[in-house]
């Protein structure tokens, strides 16, 4: 027992530190860098049906290992399209929030029907992240790309790190709920059909939840990336959601906080169809083949796979930033 | 929290559940629908396809500078060109979330939960600025 509770302090505190490392890296990185080159890829001899070919089929694959590895397609998508396609990071970052966007949304019904996602949960946090999101977006459309494109790299190894060391707790022991969350009601019960019983639960530590939520948001609307890497972490390490109720609300969560950052990218004209609509149908066709090979492929070897092609994406994104590999 | 039925899903889940599985089945459909008629050309583009390559890897900033495309809602008077006709799907996905905010708030209200009427009014307003497009930024 007390060994138990040490080592969830001790994953919280992990947790904590890693996203406050994330989000200082991130922020000192945008002072950074000026010496590099504005980044501006090539016009490409291609046509523009190879281009849109191309997205259609990297996403697609990105989709089918998307699901197994328990990463959302948006962060994905971002470093890889962003680091190895001749578009302006501006139109991937717009693209990767549709993308990121439209996976949560086709999920979200049957995760709120099966109680995996639940609206009291979500909705206080998916408020701060959508306002912050907005916030994120804007600064990202302002500042110079190669700026961004390293602040992109390094927070996406950083995701690497989070994602080799950060340990999950499928029903987290929350002994007392917070004051906040008893008073928002923020528990639930959910039918867990791999046990086939019905778990009770609540939450705990909501004021801190709350405030990496705007941290989250802020990062998502950023760099046009999905955020469950980091939703799923704070809800069930910190907050002590069960894991698949942290996944599932995660998930349900991006529905409000990539539309509010969407729109932004929508009206600075920032999303352009040809870029946006392939990747979309890629990857969640992807996604459906993905889901169904989910008894098949061997998460922790797809799980492994998918970090080693995040760090090959973040060295990419960081040196075509600095202007060293473009 | 009022339940349904014998299971644990609330009233308001299940009505955002629906709502949402309509607007983005009927979102991803207008998304296909106007892509095919992008690419297909059976709507004309403002900017040909095959000059997309040589607009693509300017900045959002730049590309408006250099095709005249235009900012906030004002893409709505050229939606009968294939370019901005795909907007509408990602339009509609991007907003859909406003309406099941709108329809769980009256289930809120009948239970006097004023605490998430109030997170709804403000998930509302956030979103709803978020659209206007008053928020400008630039390069």
């Amino acid at each position: 027992m007390l060994n138990n509770l040490a080592s969830r302090f001790t994953d919280v505190g992990s947790l904590l530190k890693a996203n406050a490392l994330l989000l200082l890296l991130s922020l000192s990185l945008f002072t950074a860098g000026a010496y590099a080159a504005e980044s501006m890829p090539a016009a490409s001899t291609m046509p523009w049906w190879g281009w849109a070919l191309a997205l259609f089929i990297t996403c697609f694959f990105l989709g089918i290992v998307a699901v197994p590895s328990g990463v959302g397609g948006g962060v994905l998508f971002v470093p890889i399209v962003g680091g190895f396609f001749p578009f302006h990071l501006d139109f991937v970052r717009g693209a990767g929030l549709l993308v990121a966007l439209a996976s949560a949304l086709a999920a979200g019904p049957s995760l709120l029907r099966g109680g995996l996602a639940n609206l009291r949960l979500a909705l206080p946090l998916a408020v701060l992240a959508s306002a912050s999101a907005i916030a994120g977006a804007m600064i990202g459309l302002a500042i110079p790309a190669h700026i961004v494109q390293i602040a992109l790299g390094i927070t996406i190894l950083g995701i690497v790190i989070l994602m080799a060391l950060a340990k999950k707790s499928e029903f987290p022991e929350v002994a007392t709920a917070d004051k906040l969350s008893s008073a928002l009601s923020m528990n639930g019960i959910f039918h867990d059909a791999a046990r086939n019983q019905k778990i009770n639960w609540q939450v705990h530590r909501t004021p801190l939840g709350l405030t990496l939520f705007v941290g989250i948001g802020f990062l998502a609307g950023l760099f046009g990336m999905g955020a469950g890497w980091a939703n799923v972490p704070v809800l069930n390490l910190l907050m002590g959601a069960p894991l698949k109720v942290s996944a599932g609300t995660s998930s349900f969560i991006l529905t409000l906080v990539d539309s509010s950052a969407a729109w932004i990218y929508i009206n600075k004209g920032a999303v352009l169809a040809i870029i946006a609509v392939p990747s979309v149908i890629g990857m969640m066709l992807g996604a459906f083949i993905g889901a169904r090979l989910l008894h098949v492929l061997k998460a922790s070897v797809v799980r492994k796979m998918v970090i080693t092609l995040l760090l090959f994406a973040g060295l990419r994104a960081l040196l075509k930033g600095l202007g060293i590999w473009l | 929290m009022a339940m349904s039925g014998d299971d644990f899903i609330s009233d308001e889940q299940r009505r955002y559940a629906t709502w949402l599985s309509w607007g983005a089945r009927s979102g991803l459909a207008i998304l296909v629908v106007t892509f095919l008629a992008y690419v297909l050309g059976w709507l004309p583009a403002r900017i040909p396809l095959d000059q997309m390559p040589n607009v693509w890897n300017l900045s959002a900033h730049d590309y408006l500078l250099q095709t005249g495309a235009p900012t906030g809602w004002q893409w709505l008077n050229l939606v009968g060109q294939g370019d901005f006709a795909g907007l509408l799907g990602i339009a509609w996905l991007s907003g859909c979330s406003v309406l099941c905010l709108l329809v769980v708030m009256p289930i809120y209200a009948r239970r006097k939960d004023w605490v998430f009427v109030v997170i709804c009014v403000i998930a509302l307003l956030v979103q709803l600025l978020a659209a206007s497009g008053m928020l400008t930024v630039g390069h």
